[in-house]
């Protein structure tokens, strides 16, 4: 055999070279056909469950072309009339037992089973007996479930898991009554889903969306006495024009803006401002952690909301070690609601911000008690780059031809560092590029920070401040970033400075993006992205002038009280299940009772809480108190840098020990 | 006793080794302790194997031998199949339901003694209407004599203390 | 006891007790499979014990006693096979099989046959149709037919004992093996054997081994796989009951043969005699030192682990059961890789089913030339089968392969029964094998051979070897359905084909045996079987089509009868039948009318009846209550 037979097999008859393909199917692709599949997704685990990618392989009959590791020499047949009956034979199964309408889901015309559908012209389902209606979960600002419209991929399942490492979501029941679904069907806010939204960008179909805030939006429009604001993400600039036709990575700024003002926007500011302002307090935080030692150190990020939610799940022993500074959408938000009013001759309760981002994550984040003031949200409604083109589209506007139009000042002002804030690597960039000079007093020769730049889930760089090396980590995927949290556990982590984003390639990459198949989508926004700041004239925060302006009028000094008040947070645990407690109590339970309750979250199980209560409801059975003291088991008391956490009555104990428990309750056993 | 049910959740997991690959055996065990699968016992299971909770659930409602609901010790199945319901299978469900304090979302009693369900045809069409209570078969039953069937079984169980 | 030098040791267990055996008189066996316990067995063997001592004999269950001649050995072994006669009770030496004895029948076995030699004639099993009276288990045709190899052991000894076993020869295959074969030895003798995988495909068991054997990656495993779920099989469940030894033995000689010193035995839930049975010999092996770090005495390690299922059916395929060994849902992934190759948690596996696992140390035993001379060409040695519906004798049997349907149906079968099990004339319908994977055979297929290769040609499968034989009063669509019903609701739901396709298929068959089918119903129904034959991810979903598509093709009319003239030919289907009340059987007692459940029954007392066929429900209640058979059509 010469080496061109020995490294090719054949498609329709077609001579195919076999390069480094996992498997079939990216063989048949590279032959420019474009087999369907639901449930193929290179960047996760094989699952073989849609089979519409099968193929006729001579000698072996039908297979599905995912599941098979190309061979030199194979014969492969992928459209013979038998394959066709099948595809379209499982395809009706699928629509059989899909709800019909269409033109109300919001995936319309960006759904693949609908695509399919028409691929194949499919007109008629002969079969009619979908299974019994499934509720549908709306119970969170974020995403919306509607597992009537699943085809059981399993892509957010993997995705949750595999890339996320959340596992969220899973599938439940067996047979015709699968579904996926959080523990015990409840609703995704009551479970430990950090909103990052991949599930619904890899959904296939309508099971899972963005929860559209378009009405909201459009009722304050149309309200004639408030004044509409909106702040827009980096990310949004170089992906919005995908849904009107343009390259993916094209800049559409100036027409974003302009369509946003013809939509009745009363004013349109930049996110990239904000992230100016939080790559100072962020950077100054940094400073300030390096010179106190490094206790708090590493140092992660704080922009990604879905990060902060999985810390709070999942890493609550670590939250000192965040930034306490709130993400670029709030700092504005909070700034906004205290300046804008008087520039704008309105009161606060009449300013509606709305945030147009690239996120679902961040629609969670506006509701967050943190960010209210006098009970209402810094930000008042999110929307999604999705849900912008949506309203775009719906008021007719031909995007394309829109006249250019420039943010409005001051707060749509911005430097190049707040709008790499969009790509995975930007944060650290802008960090260092501000860092440097104040750290060192100079500024760094070279503007790029290209060790930080680049595509791997996790990236590290050393960089150099005069006698100081800062030893950074840029991370997108969440088990990425719990891969460095369980580091920083373990006493291994070698950062000192740690960028997390959810999704990957970071915000470029969010749910709230444009649906798209291109598999290089990510490389090409984060370009357009670059070169965006390659275009302004400032790329140093510092430089901003309206910043300093900023500081200087309303939020006073860098890290200070102020500044504190408006630009920092704070964080809190959150409990896997919420609302969830263990009873060991006895069956007869008087309401008399002392009550013990122990915590057995995450960090106080790792900490020996289950020990403590295995000794207590030990002691409490040899001594017969079961009568007077009833012992519970709670999933969190949110206090996990401080545990085991033990609640007896209303006093608590922090770092509690069996004795300490014990000694307690003796003692008001005996004073009752 | 709920503390004793706990520690011997708490054995299964350590002779099990805490290991997730041993999830199915730990689950058949704590099922046998609580006769069901308790939504918080599973919640701890699943922290215990460092497992997402939502990944135990889709564990535990895929083997037909694991429930999550728990049942009475009397398990009253009222024969649904078409000569029952002729013959007023409902007025009886109705009867037993009422008398239970029990609703189509609530089966079981809140003392854990009496779960009431519907069942497809038992085949006992000639004795219709059919009602089985745990192993046993009653025919022609009527809305009193269902009733009759728990005050025996209340009393039964107060002689026995 | 370890560091035992086993040979010895072992040997010394097997003599002592095949003395004691021999020194003992007589031996009752009393069958303790699942069907006879469910009958009164272990009643029947209490009562065997208190019976003996109280007539004085001494009693010995486990030979631990140097025994006199009055001694009666008295053990339970695993089902015997005959199960539909049991209790059964056999009586060794002379080998009189008493059948459906009662705990008041012990006191006579007893007295008249243990004491005074007699044989009581009303407990013999007596042929129906010649009538004649069967004095020994070999004078039974239900055994004389068959050729029990595999079952040899499992129905005579006490499955208990491990010093039984080892007398019978037991672990002498593993030693064999452990002591004296290269791993590629032993493959290579199961690959000259033939020995092909009894749990399904028939895949060539040597070849697996050697695929497995000649991976790298280590560790490796070996699974048993127990999760027999076939409605209608239960030979690997006999088999753990009856010879857990055999069982476990058959594992240590693939872990030897593939590199493995772990293996798990993988039970279905539903078996806890047989979880019990493999428990106590994993225990028992352990303990001399058969099992463990020092296998036999020698430096190779080999342990087993016990894992009992919780109740899903695509646990059988060899990938869902890995995964539910992992703790994980038991859906099957997709197949390369194979299990040889990364199996459990990514090891090279291999995976056999109980019954291939129990054949193994008879072929290492006598070797692979005296198995060859079994069986046919293609399909070597025997293969057992759970016989069961419309047959004189049901129950578990084992035939060479290449036997003809008739010989199994009709000599082991006993010919046909009715619905009630009376004998009756002519032949069977069908004959449907392989469960719900499999298809059904005709009287086209009398005479054609049981084996692999054959079944596979007529587009059936041996598969777990459930044979469910069908009278002419069967419908066939109903038994599709029925079957189809079944893999429904055990269908992971895993790949589209499967999930959406068998519920579509069982909606379509619903439609046909309820009247509602139109002529697209028959070939949509065909169309839906093909994708899901042909696309499904596993073995399972692609077979759960096998029983729609094979009763397609032999009982084509019959469906069609259903669709065009809405009509059920074996007048099975309710909702086709037309029920009426034959005039001159029916005497107007009256019963009818009072037992109908919805009034659909008038007529005056003493005066034949009439049956409104719109009101009726077809629920079968008048019939039931009527004494003079009068009622048609239901």
């Amino acid at each position: 055999m010469n080496k061109e037979i020995e490294n090719t097999l054949f498609v329709n008859g077609q001579t195919v070279e076999i390069a480094d393909e996992p498997n079939l199917l990216e063989v048949i692709r590279k032959a420019n056909i474009d087999l369907p599949t639901f449930c193929y997704h290179s960047e996760l685990s094989l699952y073989g469950a849609c089979r519409l990618c099968i193929v006729e392989l001579e000698g072996k009959g039908v297979v599905a072309s995912c599941s098979v590791q190309p061979e030199p020499g194979m014969e492969v047949r992928t459209h013979t009339a038998a394959l066709r009956e099948m595809r379209r034979t499982t395809l009706e199964l699928l629509l059989a037992n899909h709800p019909q309408a269409c033109t109300t889901c919001a995936k319309n015309t960006q759904c693949k089973l609908q695509d399919l559908a028409q691929r194949f012209g499919i007109e008629d389902v002969v079969f009619n007996r979908p299974v019994k209606e499934r509720p549908i979960d709306d119970s969170n600002p974020a995403l919306v479930r509607d597992p009537n419209k699943c085809v059981l991929c399993g892509d957010c399942v993997r995705f949750c898991a595999e890339v996320q490492n959340v596992g969220a979501i899973d599938f439940a029941n067996r047979g015709a009554q699968v579904t996926v679904t959080p523990a015990y069907n409840k609703g995704l806010g009551d479970v430990a889903c950090v909103f990052c939204g991949q599930c619904a960008a890899v959904c296939p179909t309508g099971a899972i969306t963005p929860n559209s805030a378009e009405q909201d939006v459009m009722a304050a429009i149309d309200d004639p006495e408030t004044t509409v604001v909106a702040q827009l993400a980096p990310a949004l600039r170089v992906a919005l024009g995908e849904e009107f036709g343009y390259d993916p990575g094209t800049s559409v700024t100036w027409q974003m803006v302009a369509a946003l003002k013809r939509l009745g926007f009363d004013k349109v500011y930049d996110t990239s401002f904000a992230a100016d302002l939080t790559v100072i307090e962020e950077a100054g935080e940094f400073i300030e952690r390096m010179d106190e030692g490094g206790e708090r150190l590493p140092q992660f990020t704080s922009c990604c909301p879905a990060w902060i939610k999985t810390a709070e799940h999942f890493s609550p022993d670590l939250l000192p070690h965040l930034s306490s500074c709130r993400s670029p959408q709030q700092m504005f938000g909070s700034l906004a609601r205290r300046t804008l009013p008087e520039q704008l001759n309105t009161t606060p309760e009449k300013l509606v911000v709305v945030s147009i981002m690239p996120c679902t994550a961040k629609k969670y984040e506006a509701t967050r008690e943190e960010f209210h003031q006098n009970g209402k949200p810094d930000v008042d409604h999110v929307l999604t780059t999705r849900e912008l083109a949506g309203i775009i589209r719906g008021a007719g506007l031909r995007f394309q031809d829109l006249e250019p139009e420039s943010f409005d000042l001051p707060l749509g002002f911005k430097s190049g560092a707040g709008v790499i804030f969009g790509n995975s690597g930007g944060v650290s960039e802008a960090v260092v590029r501000y860092a440097h000079e104040k750290v060192t007093g100079e500024r760094s020769p070279e503007v790029d920070v290209h060790a930080v730049r680049g595509e791997e889930g996790v990236r590290e760089a050393q960089i150099s401040m005069g006698d100081r090396t800062v030893r950074m980590a840029v991370v997108h995927g969440l088990a990425n970033a719990q891969r460095l949290t369980e580091q920083v556990r373990q006493g291994t982590c070698p950062y000192d400075f740690i960028e997390v984003m959810a999704c990957p390639g970071g915000c470029i990459g969010g749910a709230g993006q444009p649906v798209s198949f291109d598999e290089n989508i990510r490389q090409k926004r984060k370009a357009g992205l670059y070169a965006v700041d390659k275009g302004l004239q400032v790329h140093h925060p510092q430089d901003n002038p309206y910043v300093a302006a900023s500081y200087r009028d309303a939020i006073g000094e860098i890290g200070g009280e102020e500044a504190h008040d408006m630009l920092h947070t704070t964080y809190k645990t959150r409990q896997r299940i919420a609302g969830q407690e263990l009873s060991l109590a006895n069956s007869e339970a008087t309401g008399q009772q002392l009550e013990v309750d122990v915590c057995l979250g995450t960090s106080c199980f790792l900490k020996g809480s289950q020990d403590l209560l295995q000794a207590l409801a030990k002691y409490i059975n040899t001594n017969e108190l079961g009568e007077h003291v009833e012992v519970k088991a709670s999933f969190c008391h949110q206090k996990c840098g401080r545990g085991p956490v033990v609640k007896i009555g209303d006093k608590t104990f922090e770092h509690a020990d069996f004795d300490t428990v014990r000694g307690t309750i003796d003692e008001v056993m005996q004073n009752s | 006793m709920a503390v004793k049910k706990f520690e011997d959740v708490c054995d299964i997991l350590d002779r099990q080794g805490r290991n997730p690959a041993r999830l199915i055996p730990v689950l058949q065990e704590v099922q046998k302790i609580y006769g069901y699968l308790p939504e918080e016992v599973l919640t701890f299971i699943a922290t215990s194997l460092d497992l997402p909770p939502a990944r135990v659930y889709g564990v535990a409602t895929f083997y037909a031998h694991f429930t999550l609901e728990p049942k009475g010790r009397y398990v009253f199945r009222l024969c649904d199949g078409t000569a029952c319901h002729v013959k007023g299978s409902s007025d009886i469900l109705n009867a037993l339901r009422d008398k239970l304090g029990l609703s189509e979302e609530q089966d079981t009693t809140s003392d854990k003694m009496f779960t009431v369900e519907t069942v497809s045809c038992l085949g006992a069409c000639g004795l219709a209407p059919v009602m089985t209570v745990n192993e046993s078969v009653y025919g022609q039953v009527t809305p009193e004599k269902a009733t009759e069937v728990i005050d025996e079984i209340v009393k039964n169980e107060e002689d026995n203390g | 006891m370890n560091a035992i030098t086993a040979k010895t040791d072992l040997d010394n267990i097997a003599e002592t007790y095949r003395k004691a055996q021999e020194a003992a008189g007589r031996r009752v066996i009393v069958c303790a499979g699942t069907g006879c316990v469910a009958n009164g067995s272990l009643e029947v063997a209490k009562a065997f014990e208190k019976q003996i001592a109280a007539a004085g004999l001494e009693v010995s269950t486990f030979l631990q006693t140097e025994p006199d001649h009055n001694t009666v050995q008295l053990s339970e072994s695993g089902c015997q096979g005959f199960c539909q006669m049991g209790p059964l009770v056999t009586i060794l030496p002379d080998n009189i099989l008493y059948t459906q004895v009662k705990e008041e029948d012990v006191a006579e076995i007893v007295e008249k046959t243990l004491r005074n030699n007699e044989t009581i004639q009303r407990l013999l099993y007596v042929e129906p149709g010649s009538e004649k009276t069967c004095e020994r288990v070999d004078q039974v045709p239900f055994y004389t037919a068959q050729s029990r190899t595999v079952l040899a052991e499992c129905g005579t000894i006490d499955p208990r004992s491990l010093p039984e076993y080892l007398a019978k020869g037991g672990y002498k295959a593993a030693r064999k093996v452990f002591e004296g074969m290269t791993a590629k030895e032993v493959c290579g003798e199961i690959e000259e054997a033939g020995l092909r995988g009894r749990g399904g495909g028939g895949f060539p068991t040597g070849r697996k081994w050697e695929l497995t054997r000649i991976q790298e990656k280590t560790p490796k495993y070996v699974i048993c796989n127990g999760d027999e779920g076939d409605p209608g099989a239960f030979m690997d469940r006999s088999l753990m009951e009856g010879n857990p030894h055999a069982v476990l033995e058959g594992m240590m000689i693939a872990g030897h043969a593939v590199g493995a010193t772990e293996g798990y035995v993988y039970v279905r839930l539903e078996y806890p005699l047989a979880v019990e049975r493999i428990r106590q010999a994993v225990a028992d092996a352990e303990e001399h030192g058969i099992l463990g770090d020092q296998v036999f005495g020698t430096d190779k390690a080999f342990r087993i682990h016990i894992m009992e299922g919780a109740g899903a059916f695509v646990c059988g395929e060899e990938t869902a059961l890995m995964a539910s060994i992992e703790g994980k849902r038991g859906m099957p992934s997709p197949k390369p890789p194979f299990p040889a190759q990364s199996g459990l948690s990514g090891c090279p596996t291999v995976i056999n089913n109980v019954e291939t696992l129990a054949t193994v140390p008879l072929i290492i035993r006598d070797g692979a030339q005296a198995f060859r001379s079994v069986g046919v060409k293609t399909s070597p040695g025997t293969k057992t089968f759970a016989l069961t519906g419309h047959v004189a004798n049901t129950g578990l049997i084992e035939v060479p392969f290449g036997v003809s349907l008739a010989t199994v149906v009709e000599e082991i079968g006993g010919g046909i029964t009715d619905n009630n099990g009376a004998l009756i004339d002519g032949s069977f319908k069908a004959v449907q094998i392989g469960g719900p994977s499999g298809g059904c055979l005709t009287q086209e297929h009398r005479d054609l051979p049981l084996d692999f290769d054959s079944l596979k040609n007529v587009g059936c499968m041996v598969g777990s070897g459930g044979l469910v034989v069908m009278n002419e009063n069967t419908c066939m669509v109903s038994v599709a359905r029925f079957f189809m019903q079944f893999t429904q609701n055990e269908s992971c739901g895993k790949c589209v084909p499967c999930r959406e396709g068998t519920r579509q298929m069982l909606a379509l068959l619903d439609d046909i045996i309820e009247g509602r089918s139109t002529e697209d119903t028959i070939p949509t129904l065909e169309r839906v079987a093909r994708t899901v034959q042909q696309t499904s991810l596993c073995g399972l979903g692609k077979t759960a089509p096998s029983p729609v598509l094979s009763t397609l093709e032999h009982f084509h009319e019959e469906y069609q009868a259903h669709v065009d003239q809405k009509r059920c030919p074996a007048g099975q289907c309710k909702a086709l039948t037309v029920p009426e009340i034959d005039p001159e059987a029916c005497v107007g007692c009256t019963a009818c009318v009072r037992k109908c459940p919805v009034d659909a029954i008038s007529g005056e007392p003493k005066k034949p009846h009439q049956i409104d066929p719109e009101l009726c429900i077809r629920c079968g209640a008048c019939a039931e209550v009527c004494k003079f058979n009068a009622i048609k059509g239901i």
